[in-house]
Protein backbone atom coordinates (compact mmCIF):
# COMPACT_ATOMS: atom_id res chain seq x y z
CA UNK A 1 0.00 0.00 0.00
CA UNK A 2 2.86 2.03 0.86
CA UNK A 3 4.18 1.89 -2.45
CA UNK A 4 1.26 2.47 -3.90
CA UNK A 5 0.56 5.69 -2.50
CA UNK A 6 4.26 6.91 -3.60
CA UNK A 7 3.72 5.63 -7.38
CA UNK A 8 0.45 7.68 -7.15
CA UNK A 9 2.11 10.57 -5.73
CA UNK A 10 5.51 10.39 -7.44
CA UNK A 11 4.27 9.18 -10.86
CA UNK A 12 2.63 12.31 -11.89
CA UNK A 13 5.48 15.04 -11.26
CA UNK A 14 7.81 13.36 -13.40
CA UNK A 15 7.11 10.05 -15.75
CA UNK A 16 3.55 10.61 -16.31
CA UNK A 17 3.65 14.70 -16.26
CA UNK A 18 0.12 15.78 -17.41
CA UNK A 19 2.08 18.09 -19.24
CA UNK A 20 5.23 17.03 -20.71
CA UNK A 21 4.05 13.25 -21.05
CA UNK A 22 0.15 13.25 -21.82
CA UNK A 23 0.88 16.74 -23.29
CA UNK A 24 -2.33 18.49 -21.57
CA UNK A 25 -3.26 21.85 -20.59
CA UNK A 26 -0.77 23.33 -22.66
CA UNK A 27 -3.04 26.41 -23.58
CA UNK A 28 -3.08 27.62 -19.56
CA UNK A 29 0.29 26.90 -19.83
CA UNK A 30 1.11 29.35 -22.45
CA UNK A 31 -1.56 32.18 -21.07
CA UNK A 32 -0.28 32.27 -17.69
CA UNK A 33 3.64 31.72 -17.27
CA UNK A 34 4.38 35.28 -18.38
CA UNK A 35 5.49 36.26 -14.78
CA UNK A 36 6.33 33.47 -11.97
CA UNK A 37 3.57 34.78 -9.27
CA UNK A 38 0.47 34.40 -11.72
CA UNK A 39 2.19 30.71 -12.39
CA UNK A 40 2.09 29.76 -8.79
CA UNK A 41 -0.90 31.04 -8.48
CA UNK A 42 -2.26 29.14 -10.81
CA UNK A 43 -0.33 25.95 -9.84
CA UNK A 44 -2.13 26.06 -6.56
CA UNK A 45 -5.74 26.65 -7.82
CA UNK A 46 -5.29 23.58 -9.76
CA UNK A 47 -3.70 21.24 -7.76
CA UNK A 48 -6.79 22.08 -5.22
CA UNK A 49 -9.51 22.14 -7.80
CA UNK A 50 -7.66 18.55 -9.27
CA UNK A 51 -7.72 17.58 -5.91
CA UNK A 52 -10.99 18.02 -4.13
CA UNK A 53 -13.04 17.16 -7.38
CA UNK A 54 -11.60 13.74 -7.43
CA UNK A 55 -11.91 13.16 -3.58
CA UNK A 56 -15.48 14.39 -4.11
CA UNK A 57 -16.25 12.27 -7.62
CA UNK A 58 -14.29 9.34 -6.25
CA UNK A 59 -17.00 9.57 -2.70
CA UNK A 60 -20.07 9.55 -5.06
CA UNK A 61 -18.32 7.22 -8.00
CA UNK A 62 -20.71 4.60 -7.27
CA UNK A 63 -23.58 6.73 -7.11
CA UNK A 64 -23.40 8.38 -10.38
CA UNK A 65 -25.40 7.09 -13.15
CA UNK A 66 -22.64 6.20 -16.40
CA UNK A 67 -24.78 8.21 -18.57
CA UNK A 68 -24.87 11.40 -17.40
CA UNK A 69 -21.46 11.29 -15.53
CA UNK A 70 -20.15 14.02 -17.58
CA UNK A 71 -22.73 16.82 -16.24
CA UNK A 72 -22.01 15.81 -12.70
CA UNK A 73 -18.23 16.12 -13.13
CA UNK A 74 -18.84 19.50 -14.58
CA UNK A 75 -20.90 20.64 -11.96
CA UNK A 76 -18.29 19.61 -9.41
CA UNK A 77 -15.51 21.08 -10.96
CA UNK A 78 -17.42 24.07 -11.64
CA UNK A 79 -18.49 24.30 -8.24
CA UNK A 80 -15.03 24.09 -7.02
CA UNK A 81 -13.39 26.44 -9.74
CA UNK A 82 -15.87 29.33 -8.53
CA UNK A 83 -14.85 28.86 -4.93
CA UNK A 84 -11.28 29.31 -5.77
CA UNK A 85 -11.95 32.16 -8.20
CA UNK A 86 -13.96 34.21 -5.58
CA UNK A 87 -11.36 33.06 -3.02
CA UNK A 88 -9.19 34.72 -5.18
CA UNK A 89 -10.99 38.36 -5.67
CA UNK A 90 -11.59 38.07 -2.04
CA UNK A 91 -7.68 38.11 -1.26
CA UNK A 92 -5.65 38.31 -3.96
CA UNK A 93 -7.39 40.48 -6.19
CA UNK A 94 -4.45 42.05 -8.41
CA UNK A 95 -3.65 38.22 -9.38
CA UNK A 96 -6.87 37.45 -9.98
CA UNK A 97 -7.30 40.29 -12.42
CA UNK A 98 -4.26 39.32 -14.21
CA UNK A 99 -4.74 35.94 -14.45
CA UNK A 100 -8.69 36.93 -16.03
CA UNK A 101 -10.55 34.17 -17.57
CA UNK A 102 -7.35 31.57 -17.14
CA UNK A 103 -9.02 31.06 -13.47
CA UNK A 104 -12.62 30.21 -14.70
CA UNK A 105 -11.11 28.32 -17.38
CA UNK A 106 -9.67 26.05 -15.54
CA UNK A 107 -13.30 24.07 -15.74
CA UNK A 108 -12.32 23.11 -19.77
CA UNK A 109 -8.51 21.94 -18.50
CA UNK A 110 -7.95 18.93 -20.36
CA UNK A 111 -6.19 17.49 -16.72
CA UNK A 112 -8.79 17.80 -14.45
CA UNK A 113 -11.82 16.46 -16.52
CA UNK A 114 -9.11 13.74 -17.34
CA UNK A 115 -7.87 12.73 -14.07
CA UNK A 116 -11.80 12.25 -13.03
CA UNK A 117 -12.57 10.07 -15.92
CA UNK A 118 -9.42 7.70 -15.67
CA UNK A 119 -8.64 7.47 -12.02
CA UNK A 120 -11.24 9.13 -9.57
CA UNK A 121 -14.21 6.78 -11.15
CA UNK A 122 -12.23 3.81 -10.38
CA UNK A 123 -10.69 4.28 -7.21
CA UNK A 124 -11.04 4.78 -3.79
CA UNK A 125 -11.37 8.37 -2.31
CA UNK A 126 -7.78 9.10 -0.28
CA UNK A 127 -6.28 7.45 -3.10
CA UNK A 128 -8.06 9.46 -5.91
CA UNK A 129 -7.12 13.29 -3.48
CA UNK A 130 -3.68 12.10 -3.74
CA UNK A 131 -3.69 11.66 -7.54
CA UNK A 132 -5.47 14.64 -8.28
CA UNK A 133 -3.50 16.69 -5.75
CA UNK A 134 -0.22 14.96 -7.53
CA UNK A 135 -1.25 15.81 -11.27
CA UNK A 136 -2.17 19.15 -9.70
CA UNK A 137 1.68 19.76 -8.32
CA UNK A 138 3.13 17.86 -11.98
CA UNK A 139 1.17 20.59 -13.79
CA UNK A 140 2.31 23.71 -11.82
CA UNK A 141 6.03 22.46 -11.96
CA UNK A 142 6.12 22.88 -15.11
CA UNK A 143 4.03 26.31 -14.83
CA UNK A 144 6.61 27.42 -12.49
CA UNK A 145 9.95 26.37 -14.48
CA UNK A 146 8.69 27.90 -17.66
CA UNK A 147 7.55 31.17 -15.48
CA UNK A 148 10.80 31.23 -14.09
CA UNK A 149 12.96 31.38 -17.46
CA UNK A 150 10.07 33.83 -19.00
CA UNK A 151 10.07 36.39 -16.49
CA UNK A 152 13.70 35.99 -15.82
CA UNK A 153 14.41 36.78 -19.53
CA UNK A 154 11.45 38.72 -20.61
CA UNK A 155 11.71 40.70 -17.96
CA UNK A 156 14.42 40.50 -16.12
CA UNK A 157 12.63 40.08 -12.73
CA UNK A 158 11.61 37.39 -10.43
CA UNK A 159 8.23 37.62 -8.89
CA UNK A 160 8.37 40.97 -9.19
CA UNK A 161 12.12 41.74 -7.88
CA UNK A 162 14.65 42.95 -10.17
CA UNK A 163 17.31 39.78 -10.80
CA UNK A 164 19.53 41.50 -13.98
CA UNK A 165 21.34 44.19 -12.67
CA UNK A 166 20.79 47.99 -13.68
CA UNK A 167 24.66 47.51 -15.17
CA UNK A 168 23.48 45.22 -17.25
CA UNK A 169 21.57 47.26 -19.14
CA UNK A 170 23.79 50.10 -19.13
CA UNK A 171 26.37 47.63 -20.88
CA UNK A 172 23.70 47.24 -23.51
CA UNK A 173 21.37 44.62 -22.48
CA UNK A 174 18.19 44.54 -23.38
CA UNK A 175 15.05 42.14 -22.15
CA UNK A 176 13.60 39.47 -24.73
CA UNK A 177 10.52 40.57 -26.03
CA UNK A 178 10.01 37.07 -27.64
CA UNK A 179 9.82 35.62 -24.44
CA UNK A 180 6.83 37.09 -23.39
CA UNK A 181 5.13 36.10 -26.44
CA UNK A 182 3.34 32.78 -26.34
CA UNK A 183 5.28 31.19 -28.88
CA UNK A 184 8.47 31.37 -26.96
CA UNK A 185 6.47 29.60 -23.68
CA UNK A 186 5.56 26.81 -26.47
CA UNK A 187 9.13 25.96 -27.69
CA UNK A 188 10.06 26.21 -23.73
CA UNK A 189 8.08 23.41 -23.10
CA UNK A 190 9.22 21.89 -25.93
CA UNK A 191 13.02 21.93 -24.62
CA UNK A 192 11.70 20.84 -21.20
CA UNK A 193 10.38 17.82 -23.07
CA UNK A 194 13.19 17.53 -24.24
CA UNK A 195 15.46 17.24 -21.13
CA UNK A 196 13.27 14.94 -20.04
CA UNK A 197 13.40 12.54 -23.13
CA UNK A 198 16.91 12.28 -23.01
CA UNK A 199 16.59 11.68 -18.79
CA UNK A 200 14.05 8.89 -19.70
CA UNK A 201 14.82 6.68 -22.17
CA UNK A 202 11.80 4.55 -22.64
CA UNK A 203 9.73 7.73 -23.60
CA UNK A 204 12.00 7.51 -26.59
CA UNK A 205 9.48 6.53 -29.80
CA UNK A 206 10.97 4.03 -32.06
CA UNK B 1 45.10 5.64 -48.54
CA UNK B 2 47.63 2.55 -49.21
CA UNK B 3 45.44 -0.22 -49.64
CA UNK B 4 47.84 -3.26 -47.83
CA UNK B 5 48.35 -1.69 -44.41
CA UNK B 6 45.55 -3.24 -41.99
CA UNK B 7 45.85 -0.89 -39.30
CA UNK B 8 43.18 2.39 -39.64
CA UNK B 9 44.22 5.92 -40.17
CA UNK B 10 44.03 7.97 -37.35
CA UNK B 11 41.34 9.82 -38.21
CA UNK B 12 39.40 6.66 -39.97
CA UNK B 13 37.40 4.05 -38.28
CA UNK B 14 38.81 1.66 -35.51
CA UNK B 15 41.58 4.94 -35.10
CA UNK B 16 42.91 6.65 -31.93
CA UNK B 17 40.82 9.94 -33.04
CA UNK B 18 37.79 8.51 -34.42
CA UNK B 19 35.55 10.87 -32.46
CA UNK B 20 36.78 13.85 -34.18
CA UNK B 21 36.31 12.13 -37.47
CA UNK B 22 33.60 14.35 -38.70
CA UNK B 23 35.32 17.71 -37.38
CA UNK B 24 38.44 16.78 -39.59
CA UNK B 25 36.51 15.80 -42.69
CA UNK B 26 34.56 18.68 -42.77
CA UNK B 27 38.04 20.90 -43.16
CA UNK B 28 39.47 18.29 -45.06
CA UNK B 29 36.60 18.59 -48.23
CA UNK B 30 36.19 22.18 -47.48
CA UNK B 31 37.57 23.33 -50.67
CA UNK B 32 38.47 20.18 -52.25
CA UNK B 33 36.19 17.07 -54.05
CA UNK B 34 36.76 14.05 -51.69
CA UNK B 35 38.99 11.43 -53.55
CA UNK B 36 36.60 8.73 -51.99
CA UNK B 37 33.61 7.56 -54.83
CA UNK B 38 30.66 5.26 -54.67
CA UNK B 39 32.46 2.36 -56.51
CA UNK B 40 28.85 0.19 -56.97
CA UNK B 41 26.10 0.89 -58.61
CA UNK B 42 24.23 3.27 -61.25
CA UNK B 43 25.07 6.62 -60.26
CA UNK B 44 24.86 9.91 -62.15
CA UNK B 45 28.22 11.25 -62.38
CA UNK B 46 27.72 15.11 -62.14
CA UNK B 47 30.02 17.86 -60.56
CA UNK B 48 27.91 19.48 -58.49
CA UNK B 49 27.30 18.42 -55.07
CA UNK B 50 25.60 20.18 -51.78
CA UNK B 51 28.96 22.44 -51.70
CA UNK B 52 29.73 23.75 -55.22
CA UNK B 53 25.85 24.86 -54.52
CA UNK B 54 26.52 26.68 -51.62
CA UNK B 55 29.74 28.01 -52.57
CA UNK B 56 27.80 29.31 -56.05
CA UNK B 57 25.43 31.21 -54.01
CA UNK B 58 27.93 32.42 -51.66
CA UNK B 59 29.90 33.82 -55.01
CA UNK B 60 26.29 35.26 -56.35
CA UNK B 61 26.27 37.21 -52.49
CA UNK B 62 29.40 38.67 -52.66
CA UNK B 63 28.08 41.58 -54.87
CA UNK B 64 25.42 42.96 -52.52
CA UNK B 65 27.61 42.17 -49.81
CA UNK B 66 30.22 44.62 -50.79
CA UNK B 67 27.56 46.88 -52.29
CA UNK B 68 26.59 46.76 -48.86
CA UNK B 69 30.04 47.78 -47.23
CA UNK B 70 29.92 50.83 -49.17
CA UNK B 71 26.71 52.00 -48.42
CA UNK B 72 27.04 51.47 -44.58
CA UNK B 73 30.03 54.12 -45.19
CA UNK B 74 28.49 56.27 -47.41
CA UNK B 75 25.01 56.58 -45.10
CA UNK B 76 27.27 57.68 -42.03
CA UNK B 77 29.03 60.01 -44.31
CA UNK B 78 26.13 61.84 -45.32
CA UNK B 79 24.90 62.42 -41.87
CA UNK B 80 28.75 63.24 -40.81
CA UNK B 81 30.65 64.24 -43.87
CA UNK B 82 33.83 62.23 -42.29
CA UNK B 83 33.97 59.73 -44.73
CA UNK B 84 35.60 61.53 -48.12
CA UNK B 85 36.75 58.86 -50.85
CA UNK B 86 35.06 55.97 -51.93
CA UNK B 87 37.67 53.23 -50.47
CA UNK B 88 37.18 55.32 -47.02
CA UNK B 89 33.49 54.21 -47.12
CA UNK B 90 33.86 51.14 -48.25
CA UNK B 91 36.87 50.61 -45.75
CA UNK B 92 34.38 52.14 -42.76
CA UNK B 93 31.40 49.72 -43.55
CA UNK B 94 33.86 46.61 -43.95
CA UNK B 95 35.01 47.27 -40.44
CA UNK B 96 31.24 47.42 -39.15
CA UNK B 97 30.00 44.43 -41.02
CA UNK B 98 33.11 42.06 -40.43
CA UNK B 99 32.35 41.71 -36.78
CA UNK B 100 28.60 40.92 -38.03
CA UNK B 101 30.21 37.98 -40.36
CA UNK B 102 32.58 36.76 -37.60
CA UNK B 103 29.94 36.27 -34.88
CA UNK B 104 27.14 34.69 -37.32
CA UNK B 105 29.89 31.96 -38.48
CA UNK B 106 31.76 31.38 -35.21
CA UNK B 107 28.25 31.04 -33.54
CA UNK B 108 26.62 28.93 -36.13
CA UNK B 109 29.33 26.87 -37.31
CA UNK B 110 30.28 25.87 -33.83
CA UNK B 111 26.71 24.86 -33.26
CA UNK B 112 26.64 22.41 -36.35
CA UNK B 113 30.58 21.03 -35.56
CA UNK B 114 28.95 20.42 -31.97
CA UNK B 115 25.87 18.79 -33.48
CA UNK B 116 27.69 16.40 -35.26
CA UNK B 117 29.77 15.45 -33.70
CA UNK B 118 26.97 14.45 -31.11
CA UNK B 119 24.92 13.04 -33.42
CA UNK B 120 28.21 11.25 -35.63
CA UNK B 121 27.35 12.52 -38.48
CA UNK B 122 29.64 14.59 -41.08
CA UNK B 123 29.02 18.50 -41.36
CA UNK B 124 27.13 19.79 -44.03
CA UNK B 125 28.20 23.02 -45.78
CA UNK B 126 24.59 24.37 -45.50
CA UNK B 127 25.51 27.18 -42.69
CA UNK B 128 27.78 28.53 -45.38
CA UNK B 129 24.54 30.40 -47.09
CA UNK B 130 23.23 31.06 -44.19
CA UNK B 131 26.06 32.45 -42.24
CA UNK B 132 26.90 34.75 -45.42
CA UNK B 133 22.87 36.01 -45.66
CA UNK B 134 22.60 36.85 -42.00
CA UNK B 135 24.81 40.55 -41.87
CA UNK B 136 23.07 40.92 -44.73
CA UNK B 137 19.59 40.82 -43.61
CA UNK B 138 19.87 42.85 -39.99
CA UNK B 139 20.69 46.68 -39.18
CA UNK B 140 24.92 47.60 -39.28
CA UNK B 141 24.36 48.30 -35.71
CA UNK B 142 22.56 45.28 -34.37
CA UNK B 143 24.91 44.46 -31.16
CA UNK B 144 26.67 41.46 -31.31
CA UNK B 145 25.62 39.43 -28.52
CA UNK B 146 22.00 39.65 -30.07
CA UNK B 147 23.63 38.68 -33.10
CA UNK B 148 24.86 35.38 -31.22
CA UNK B 149 22.04 34.50 -29.42
CA UNK B 150 19.47 35.24 -32.56
CA UNK B 151 21.88 32.82 -34.70
CA UNK B 152 21.85 29.76 -31.78
CA UNK B 153 18.83 29.79 -31.29
CA UNK B 154 18.08 29.57 -35.43
CA UNK B 155 20.57 27.12 -36.05
CA UNK B 156 19.33 24.97 -32.64
CA UNK B 157 15.54 25.43 -32.85
CA UNK B 158 15.13 26.30 -37.17
CA UNK B 159 17.60 23.43 -38.11
CA UNK B 160 19.19 20.85 -35.97
CA UNK B 161 16.00 19.79 -34.25
CA UNK B 162 14.53 19.28 -37.43
CA UNK B 163 17.98 16.97 -38.29
CA UNK B 164 20.32 19.36 -39.74
CA UNK B 165 21.04 20.94 -43.13
CA UNK B 166 18.59 19.86 -45.83
CA UNK B 167 16.01 18.74 -43.11
CA UNK B 168 14.99 22.28 -41.72
CA UNK B 169 11.29 23.74 -42.98
CA UNK B 170 11.59 27.29 -42.19
CA UNK B 171 14.97 29.12 -43.83
CA UNK B 172 17.55 29.72 -40.77
CA UNK B 173 19.00 32.86 -42.03
CA UNK B 174 15.22 34.65 -41.72
CA UNK B 175 14.41 32.84 -38.43
CA UNK B 176 17.45 34.75 -36.99
CA UNK B 177 16.38 37.91 -38.01
CA UNK B 178 12.89 37.01 -37.24
CA UNK B 179 14.26 36.04 -33.46
CA UNK B 180 15.82 38.97 -33.44
CA UNK B 181 12.76 41.76 -34.70
CA UNK B 182 10.55 39.66 -32.34
CA UNK B 183 13.06 40.13 -29.40
CA UNK B 184 14.42 43.53 -29.48
CA UNK B 185 12.17 45.47 -32.24
CA UNK B 186 13.35 48.45 -30.85
CA UNK B 187 17.08 47.66 -32.69
CA UNK B 188 15.31 46.21 -35.95
CA UNK B 189 12.98 48.63 -36.74
CA UNK B 190 11.99 51.74 -36.58
CA UNK B 191 13.44 55.03 -37.79
CA UNK B 192 16.52 55.12 -36.04
CA UNK B 193 18.37 52.09 -36.62
CA UNK B 194 18.97 51.46 -40.02
CA UNK B 195 21.99 54.20 -40.39
CA UNK B 196 25.52 54.10 -38.38
CA UNK B 197 26.51 57.15 -36.84
CA UNK B 198 22.86 58.88 -36.92
CA UNK B 199 22.65 62.18 -34.78
CA UNK B 200 20.23 62.62 -32.19
CA UNK B 201 16.88 63.92 -33.12
CA UNK B 202 17.33 62.90 -36.78
CA UNK B 203 14.64 60.13 -38.45
CA UNK B 204 16.66 57.96 -41.06
CA UNK B 205 13.79 55.70 -41.74
CA UNK B 206 13.96 53.21 -44.97
CA UNK B 207 11.58 54.54 -47.54
CA UNK B 208 9.21 51.29 -46.35
CA UNK B 209 8.10 53.42 -43.49
CA UNK B 210 6.03 56.39 -46.25
CA UNK B 211 4.37 53.62 -48.00
CA UNK B 212 1.10 54.41 -46.29
CA UNK B 213 1.55 58.26 -45.54
CA UNK B 214 -1.97 59.81 -46.01
CA UNK B 215 -2.65 63.32 -45.94
CA UNK B 216 -6.79 63.28 -45.37
CA UNK B 217 -8.21 61.13 -47.71
CA UNK B 218 -5.00 61.04 -50.67
CA UNK B 219 -2.59 59.56 -50.30
CA UNK B 220 0.69 60.77 -50.43
CA UNK B 221 2.99 58.26 -50.12
CA UNK B 222 4.98 58.91 -53.33
CA UNK B 223 5.85 62.17 -52.42
CA UNK B 224 8.24 60.49 -49.75
CA UNK B 225 10.13 58.39 -52.00
CA UNK B 226 13.56 58.29 -53.06
CA UNK B 227 13.79 58.14 -57.11
CA UNK B 228 13.90 55.28 -58.89
CA UNK B 229 17.78 55.82 -59.64
CA UNK B 230 18.77 56.00 -55.75
CA UNK B 231 16.47 52.85 -55.30
CA UNK B 232 18.25 50.51 -58.23
CA UNK B 233 21.76 51.77 -57.27
CA UNK B 234 21.25 51.61 -53.29
CA UNK B 235 22.00 54.56 -51.72
CA UNK B 236 18.84 54.47 -49.39
CA UNK B 237 18.76 53.51 -45.72
CA UNK B 238 18.25 49.62 -44.83
CA UNK B 239 19.61 46.31 -43.81
CA UNK B 240 22.81 45.74 -45.43
CA UNK B 241 22.63 43.62 -48.14
CA UNK B 242 19.23 44.75 -49.19
CA UNK B 243 19.78 47.91 -51.01
CA UNK B 244 20.98 47.69 -54.10
CA UNK B 245 18.96 46.18 -56.92
CA UNK B 246 21.75 46.02 -59.58
CA UNK B 247 23.86 43.64 -56.88
CA UNK B 248 21.51 41.84 -56.33
CA UNK B 249 20.61 41.14 -59.92
CA UNK B 250 24.09 40.37 -60.62
CA UNK B 251 23.62 37.74 -57.79
CA UNK B 252 20.12 36.60 -59.40
CA UNK B 253 21.85 36.14 -63.42
CA UNK B 254 24.62 33.76 -61.25
CA UNK B 255 21.83 32.06 -59.73
CA UNK B 256 19.58 31.65 -62.69
CA UNK B 257 22.37 30.68 -64.92
CA UNK B 258 23.70 28.11 -63.13
CA UNK B 259 20.39 26.55 -62.51
CA UNK B 260 20.47 26.71 -58.83
CA UNK B 261 17.29 28.65 -58.32
CA UNK B 262 14.07 28.91 -59.75
CA UNK B 263 13.25 31.25 -62.46
CA UNK B 264 9.77 29.79 -61.34
CA UNK B 265 9.50 31.08 -58.07
CA UNK B 266 11.19 34.98 -58.63
CA UNK B 267 8.98 35.74 -61.74
CA UNK B 268 5.68 34.37 -59.81
CA UNK B 269 6.70 36.26 -56.93
CA UNK B 270 7.17 39.58 -58.88
CA UNK B 271 3.94 38.92 -60.33
CA UNK B 272 2.30 38.43 -57.24
CA UNK B 273 3.98 41.57 -55.83
CA UNK B 274 2.41 43.44 -58.98
CA UNK B 275 -0.56 42.22 -58.61
CA UNK B 276 -1.25 43.45 -54.81
CA UNK B 277 0.45 46.51 -55.44
CA UNK B 278 -1.67 47.36 -58.25
CA UNK B 279 -4.98 46.32 -56.41
CA UNK B 280 -3.27 48.93 -53.73
CA UNK B 281 -3.29 51.68 -56.11
CA UNK B 282 -6.29 50.76 -57.37
CA UNK B 283 -8.54 51.22 -53.80
CA UNK B 284 -6.45 54.46 -52.79
CA UNK B 285 -4.42 52.78 -50.17
CA UNK B 286 -1.00 54.20 -51.27
CA UNK B 287 -0.17 56.46 -54.56
CA UNK B 288 3.31 54.42 -54.52
CA UNK B 289 3.31 52.58 -57.99
CA UNK B 290 2.94 48.98 -58.01
CA UNK B 291 6.72 48.77 -59.64
CA UNK B 292 8.31 50.29 -56.51
CA UNK B 293 7.17 47.49 -54.58
CA UNK B 294 10.11 45.40 -56.05
CA UNK B 295 12.53 48.17 -55.77
CA UNK B 296 11.83 48.38 -51.77
CA UNK B 297 13.25 47.25 -48.53
CA UNK B 298 13.97 43.51 -48.77
CA UNK B 299 11.89 42.52 -51.79
CA UNK B 300 14.19 41.91 -54.40
CA UNK B 301 16.92 40.26 -51.67
CA UNK B 302 14.26 38.26 -50.55
CA UNK B 303 12.76 36.94 -53.88
CA UNK B 304 16.41 35.97 -54.94
CA UNK B 305 18.49 34.34 -52.49
CA UNK B 306 15.88 33.35 -50.06
CA UNK B 307 12.64 32.40 -51.21
CA UNK B 308 14.67 30.05 -53.84
CA UNK B 309 16.42 27.98 -51.24
CA UNK B 310 15.97 24.77 -51.99
CA UNK B 311 15.42 23.40 -49.20
CA UNK B 312 12.50 25.50 -47.67
CA UNK B 313 10.80 26.18 -51.21
CA UNK B 314 8.31 23.96 -52.82
CA UNK B 315 9.80 21.58 -54.42
CA UNK B 316 6.94 20.20 -57.47
CA UNK B 317 7.12 22.48 -60.43
CA UNK B 318 3.77 23.73 -60.47
CA UNK B 319 3.98 24.55 -56.62
CA UNK B 320 6.76 26.60 -57.25
CA UNK B 321 4.12 29.20 -59.33
CA UNK B 322 1.79 29.19 -56.18
CA UNK B 323 4.64 29.57 -53.62
CA UNK B 324 6.49 32.06 -55.67
CA UNK B 325 3.33 34.24 -56.29
CA UNK B 326 2.06 34.10 -52.67
CA UNK B 327 5.24 35.24 -51.17
CA UNK B 328 5.13 38.61 -53.38
CA UNK B 329 1.45 38.72 -52.60
CA UNK B 330 1.80 38.67 -49.06
CA UNK B 331 5.05 40.77 -48.57
CA UNK B 332 2.98 43.63 -50.40
CA UNK B 333 -0.03 43.01 -48.07
CA UNK B 334 1.88 43.00 -44.87
CA UNK B 335 3.49 46.63 -46.28
CA UNK B 336 0.02 47.68 -47.50
CA UNK B 337 -2.13 46.48 -44.84
CA UNK B 338 -0.77 46.49 -41.20
CA UNK B 339 1.07 49.89 -40.18
CA UNK B 340 2.84 47.99 -37.45
CA UNK B 341 4.61 46.16 -39.73
CA UNK B 342 6.89 48.09 -42.57
CA UNK B 343 7.93 45.06 -44.13
CA UNK B 344 6.91 42.15 -44.97
CA UNK B 345 9.06 40.03 -46.99
CA UNK B 346 10.56 38.02 -44.07
CA UNK B 347 7.06 37.27 -42.59
CA UNK B 348 5.98 36.41 -46.46
CA UNK B 349 8.58 33.91 -46.62
CA UNK B 350 8.31 32.26 -43.53
CA UNK B 351 4.97 32.20 -43.95
CA UNK B 352 5.26 30.35 -47.01
CA UNK B 353 7.91 28.00 -45.88
CA UNK B 354 5.59 26.62 -43.86
CA UNK B 355 3.01 26.02 -46.34
CA UNK B 356 5.32 24.73 -48.97
CA UNK B 357 4.92 20.77 -48.37
CA UNK B 358 1.33 21.16 -48.38
CA UNK B 359 1.68 22.98 -51.68
CA UNK B 360 4.03 19.62 -52.64
CA UNK B 361 1.61 17.69 -50.96
CA UNK B 362 -1.61 18.67 -52.98
CA UNK B 363 0.14 19.45 -56.46
CA UNK B 364 0.85 15.38 -56.37
CA UNK B 365 -2.21 14.47 -54.84
CA UNK B 366 -3.88 16.10 -57.64
CA UNK B 367 -1.43 14.89 -60.49
CA UNK B 368 -2.19 11.60 -58.94
CA UNK B 369 -5.33 11.21 -58.69
CA UNK B 370 -5.62 12.81 -62.58
CA UNK B 371 -3.80 10.36 -63.96
CA UNK B 372 -5.82 7.16 -62.11
CA UNK B 373 -8.76 8.97 -63.54
CA UNK B 374 -6.87 8.66 -66.96
CA UNK B 375 -6.34 5.07 -66.51
CA UNK B 376 -10.09 4.43 -65.74
CA UNK B 377 -11.57 5.88 -68.52
CA UNK B 378 -8.94 4.07 -71.12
Amino acid sequence: MDAKIKETLLNPIFKGNPITVLVLGICSSLAVTVELKGALVMSLSVIIVTGLANFILSLLRNTIPMRVRIIVQLVVVAMLVILVDEILKAFAYPVEKQLSVYIGLIITNCIVMGRIEAFALGNKPFASLLDGLANGAGYGLILVIVAFFRELLGSGTLLGARIIPESFYEAGYMNNGLVILPPMALILIGCIIWVQRSLQKDLQEK
Amino acid sequence: MEENTNKPGLFEKGGKLWFLHSTIDAFDTFLRVPATVTSRGAHVRDAIDIKRVMIMVVIALVPAAIFGMWNVGYQHDLFNGDLPGLFDKFWFGLLKVLPLFVVSYVVGLGIEFASAQIKGEEVNEGYLVTGFLIPLIVPVDTPLWMVAVAVAFAVIFGKEVFGGTGMNFLNPALLTRAFLFFSYPSKMSGDQVWINGLPDGVSGATPLTHMLDHSGDVATGLENMPSVSDLVIGTIPGSVGETSIIAIALGAILLLWTGIASWKIMLSSVIGALLVGWLGNVFGVTNVPAYYQLLLGGFAFGTVFMATDPVTSAQTECGKWIYGFFIGALCVVVRLFNPGYAEGMMLAILLMNTFAPLIDYVVTSRAASARAKKGQIA
